[in-house]
């Protein structure tokens, strides 16, 4: 049995008076890939926001690899190795695109898959012909590249990444796409949040599906892929009448 | 050819007493001063995204820091000069952990608070800091033995303090630790998510535009040799703020450019034109109109366009 890195249990989350999450528990086995679906305002984002400290969940606990990390301040739970790629890229506009990527470095080892400059200019070539560049005048696709560059200068041990693919066109997409399972290939543990189910689930190891901030669905991928069920209800985009 | 034209410019004000009266190189001096001052609001409000209004509490208070110093304590004035740095430094430690509970207006109000009680401490604590009457006779130091009593000498003392804070000034904002300070400007948020502590990046700078402002203080009480409340005042402040804004904020060099244009209207129109005030005013409603990035970058964005319109 894979180890836990990540497990959320029974957290509400509340902005102001408004509850957004009720009793969530979640949990992704090291090295896998754990899809976070559900529609817009089901509590997907509210839910990366409190594992990452942005958003303090008022009940539940939540832990890294056995290690309780819910209450912490943001900046103390992102050196404790959880990297996040924001919903909308967030980059630095007015940082150069090497500044962007330098401010995050941390964690850094010698293990050749520690991840430096030269690994993410590896990863992203257009990222290092164009270090000098403000990144604000990156396009879309490319400003999605130097977030999830900046999450990995971070070494986190668990990445999260927050629908990678919005806004962006399809070829784009599809090279987020292959990012991801590169990641996953070496290893990365990863929550992926995804408007894009097909994406999504043809990454994921594991699906967690969110409905008005309730858990209405968690098992392995394959129970969802097919069942058209499960994915008119929740997702409802697809097979609409 | 960005150098070149850097090193031209130097030796141009190196060798500028050598051709000019004193009134010129008396002026010269005052706008390496202002241009020091601005040049640490700048880091707040350019880099750092932190519009203060108190600036000149700083200057100020190594100013007054400087004269009680010498002329109460005894003390020599490089002591006075270290010991003023230090205190004011200590302050802006303490009035960042207050001002910086805010960001934005709240930021904003909280400097200028801060500044203004300082303001009325001058006025109002006689005992000390002489009210109204400011403190006079105090003199200027004497570096290696040199005598500084001469507008060109003391201009030659002033150009050599400005190189070092422009050039400290600029490797501070180049560094790692000066992207992360325009990083919490662009997205603090993002910043504490990426394992940095906001607030400590901030208070840091603030700590560090303190010090700036207090060798800019130091320059000035040497300059004049006298010291009275206005310089703690709402004004000193806000020019030092307009100067930033004019110039160009988050640049190197816009806080010297409008820095100069304040000191020239200041002294030089104010000699031919009365309401030099109101033309000061026509002036910046100019620049925010045309160039409303500031004089430097907008400059920069007309001359580039020119060029790429050629090409």
């Amino acid at each position: 049995m894979a180890t836990e890195a990540l497990k959320i249990e029974h957290i509400d989350a509340f902005y102001g008076d408004s509850h957004v999450l009720h009793g969530v528990s979640l949990s992704l086995k090291e090295g896998q890939v754990l899809a976070l679906l559900g529609r817009n305002g089901a509590g997907k984002t509210t839910c990366i926001s409190s594992i990452i400290g942005l958003v303090a969940p008022r009940n539940g606990t939540i832990s890294l690899f056995g290690e309780t990390i819910s209450g912490l301040p943001p900046e103390t739970i992102s050196r404790t190795g959880v990297g996040l790629v924001p919903q909308g890229r967030r980059i630095f506009p007015s940082l150069t695109v090497k500044e962007n990527l330098v401010i995050a470095r941390q964690r850094e080892s010698d293990d050749p898959k520690s991840w430096n400059l030269q690994r993410i200019f590896g990863l992203f070539p257009r990222l290092e012909e164009r270090q000098q560049q403000l990144a604000g005048s990156l396009s879309g696709g490319e400003q999605q590249m130097l977030a999830l560059g900046r999450a990995l200068m971070g070494n986190p041990r668990v990445l999260l990444l927050d629908e990678p693919s919005e806004g962006l066109a399809p070829l784009i997409v599809a090279e987020v796409g292959r990012t991801i399972a590169l990641l996953k290939q070496e290893g990365q543990s990863i929550i992926l949040v995804e408007q894009n189910s097909n994406l999504a689930l043809s990454l994921a190891d594991d699906v967690m599906i969110l409905n008005t901030g309730r858990v209405v669905f968690s098992g392995p991928a394959s129970e969802v892929i097919g069942n058209d069920a499960l994915i008119t209800q929740h997702l409802g985009i697809f097979h609409g009448h | 050819m960005k150098q070149i034209s850097g090193a031209i410019f130097l030796a141009l004000l190196c060798v500028f007493p050598l051709f000019a009266g004193d009134f010129y190189i008396n002026l010269a001096s005052q706008i390496l001063i202002a241009a020091i001052f601005a040049m640490s609001l700048n880091l707040l409000v350019g880099y750092g995204g932190l519009t203060s209004l108190g600036h000149a509490s700083f200057l100020g208070f190594a100013a007054y820091a400087s004269a009680w110093f010498t002329t109460q304590m005894g003390l020599g004035v490089g002591t006075a000069a270290v010991a003023s740095i230090v205190a004011t430094m200590v302050m802006a430690g303490l009035f960042g952990m207050i001002a910086l509970r805010a960001t934005g207006l709240g930021f904003l109000m909280i400097t200028l608070a801060l500044s203004q009680v300082l303001w009325g401490l001058a006025y109002r604590w006689v005992a000390v800091t002489n009210g109204d009457n400011g403190m006079s006779g105090l003199a200027r130091p004497a570096p290696f033995g040199i005598s500084l009593d001469s507008g060109a000498n003391y201009y030659w003392f002033t150009l050599v303090v400005f190189v070092v804070a422009y050039w400290l000034m600029a490797i501070f904002v180049s560094s790692a630790f000066g992207s992360a300070l325009r990083g919490t400007r662009d997205q603090a948020r993002r910043m504490s998510a990426l394992g940095h502590e906001v607030w400590m990046i901030r208070w840091i700078t603030f700590i560090y535009a303190g010090f700036w402002g207090a060798v800019s203080g130091l320059l000035y009480v040497y300059y004049t040799k006298y010291i009275h409340p206005s310089s703690l005042s709402i004004t000193a402040s806000a020019e030092g703020l307009l100067s930033v804004i004019a110039g160009g904020s988050g640049t190197l060099g816009g806080p010297l450019v409008g820095s100069a244009l304040l000191i020239i209207l200041k002294n030089y129109a104010s000699a031919y034109v009365e309401r030099w005030n109101m033309l000061l005013g026509f002036v910046f409603l100019f620049i925010v109109l045309v160039l409303p990035e500031g004089i430097v970058p907008g400059l920069k964005r007309i001359f580039s366009r020119r060029q790429g319109g050629q090409s």
